[in-house]
């Protein structure tokens, strides 16, 4: 059964330069070890691959039952230089929220 | 020694509201209130105010904030600590001391300066960004160092009632008061860690309680409209309770403590500030009554050997233009203007962008399937060396109403100077923070 990540977690969006962080939070804690199962950094890189150019590494918080995806090379220069629509890449969190995993 | 320090957030960041901050004053029963005012341009930009008024350069909406506040401040005995002075803290606090003057308070105000090393630069130091020597970026208009806790404890022990500064890192202006009222060591690595989780948390103000979390629906936030921004009560051992004043709408929960702790951590392990080298993964969290959530287990690790720098640099000027289309294939005329656009001006703009809002102009990918809105406005930018040049980007896209596809509306264009910012290390003693004690 495919479940959408926005169905299960939330997500808030921060920068840093060039750099795009991105949390995935389950709001129920059973559900954490299905995220870190299937939300892996590599998937992120596939689902987003249109919009992350660099690597994208991921941090384990189990005792908020969340992940951490810190995205290199995903704003298109960074917030005073980006010719973006939306040069923070604060929409971005919906973005990760799109993607669906096999549940 | 206070047996709890309690602390609110009116602030985070230049453009925030008013009243949340106002509405804390006067019934949040604060020892302390910070505003947090400053972001990575908005500095830049208030460096090229102050060059050409040296009597400028501060927030823009620090003489509202102030005239709302001080009176509130002055009765109810809160100390204010705020980084509005940007660019020129000094100034900062002779406006203050003037608008105190005016209402007939009495107040001394202490202003944190030597965050501007621009005179401290060779250009030859290497930018954490590229790798390459700073002078290679263009002309440097500014360069301010994050400066720690330590820097605002100087001011905070003069006595000041108000403390402004410039360029500081933004948990710090909740660590000094931190460590003025519990005389903790600033070489506390733990304690040094777990005010700096406290510090992070505050420093967005509404983001903690509720204020860019709700999602109809899904993550349900009452009545918005008023929206209160938090406080806190810090203990001596360090632990936190975060909530908010009764008579505010919000909320404060697991959920929105969770969203801001990993708000813009790069590592969550190594959080660095110039107080401390930050450690979240062992943070608890616990909700201990309606929107009171405690927070524990903040550690950390050292304090970094050098400070980071923030170096805005002339980057050019954008231009842009827009123009809507609507109704059948509205995408569909859309791309085609856009197409038109492209062939126009990318040979004169080697970074160009088409979006299509409603389509693809966020995400700048369409990563569901969802079916054609029934408008789209389109949207090209680019980038130029004038603002002669970059202002052809809007001139182009407004031509679209007679040269482009069918049905166009509502053209409007800009053009945008640019500062780019970029970042350096500096040795920790190259920085000289100093304190200047102003009174009404």
């Amino acid at each position: 059964m495919k479940i959408k990540l926005y169905d299960i977690a939330h997500s808030r969006a921060g920068d840093k330069g060039n750099t795009l962080t991105l949390s995935l939070i389950a709001y129920h804690e059973e559900d954490y070890t299905l995220l870190v199962e299937k939300v892996t950094a590599a998937a992120v890189k596939s689902h987003l691959q249109k919009i992350v150019s660099g690597e994208i590494t991921r941090y384990e918080l189990p005792h908020l039952a969340a992940l951490q995806f810190v995205c290199q090379d995903a704003l298109l220069g960074g917030v005073t230089t980006s010719l973006s629509l939306d040069p923070h890449g604060k929409t971005l969190s919906f973005a990760l929220l799109e993607m669906e995993i096999e549940g | 020694m206070k047996n709890k320090v309690r602390i609110g957030c009116g602030a985070g960041f230049s453009g925030d509201r008013l009243e949340p901050a106002v509405i804390l004053a006067e019934k949040g029963e604060l020892d302390y209130l910070v505003l947090e005012c400053l972001a990575e341009r908005t500095i830049a930009l208030a460096q090229k105010r102050k060059l050409q008024d040296p009597t400028k350069g501060y927030d823009p909406l620090l003489e509202r904030r102030m005239e709302m506040l001080l009176p509130i401040l002055k009765s109810k005995n809160i100390r204010l600590i705020t980084n509005m002075g940007a660019a020129n803290p000094i100034a900062a606090a002779e406006l203050i001391c003037c608008i105190a003057r005016k209402t007939g308070l009495s107040v001394s105000v202490a202003a944190v300066t030597g965050d501007d090393v621009l005179n401290l630069l060779s250009g030859e130091e290497l930018t954490l960004e590229t790798g390459k020597p700073l002078h290679t970026v263009g002309q440097i208009v500014s360069a301010n160092a994050y400066l720690g806790a330590d820097a605002i404890l100087t001011a905070l022990e003069t006595g000041a009632d108000i403390i402004i500064t410039g360029r500081v890192a933004d948990p710090s202006l909740f660590v000094a008061p931190l460590i003025h009222e519990f005389n903790w060591s600033l070489d506390d690595a733990d304690r040094m860690g777990q005010a700096t989780v406290i510090g992070h948390l505050m420093e967005c103000a509404g983001q903690l309680t509720g204020g860019y979390f709700a999602d109809p629906g899904k993550k349900e936030v009452p009545d918005m409209a008023s929206l209160g921004h938090p406080f806190v009560d810090i203990y001596p051992d360090g632990k936190a309770i975060f909530s908010k004043v009764a008579e505010t709408s919000g909320i404060l929960n697991l959920a929105t403590v969770k969203e801001q702790l990993l708000y813009e951590v790069m590592n969550p392990q190594q959080y660095f500030t110039p107080d401390v080298v930050a450690d979240f993964t062992q943070v608890r969290l616990q909700e201990v009554g309606p929107n009171q959530v405690q927070v524990t287990g903040g550690r950390g690790e050292n304090k970094p050997a050098t400070l980071k720098v923030s170096v805005g640099y002339q980057a050019g000027f954008v231009g842009e233009g827009e123009i809507s289309y609507a109704g059948p294939n509205a995408l569909g005329r859309a791309q085609l203007s856009g197409a038109i656009i492209k062939q126009r001006l990318s040979p004169h703009f080697p970074e160009l962008r088409v979006d299509y809002i409603g389509s693809t102009s966020v995400h700048r990918t369409q990563l569901g399937n969802y079916p054609e809105p029934y408008e789209i406005r389109l949207r090209v930018a680019g980038k130029a060396i004038t603002p002669e040049m970059a202002a052809r980007v809007g001139e182009e896209v407004e031509a679209l109403y007679t040269n482009g596809a069918a049905g166009g509306g509502g053209a409007r264009k800009y053009v945008q100077e640019v500062i780019g910012i970029i970042s350096i290390l500096l040795p920790r003693n190259k920085v000289n923070p100093t304190v200047t004690v102003q009174r009404s």
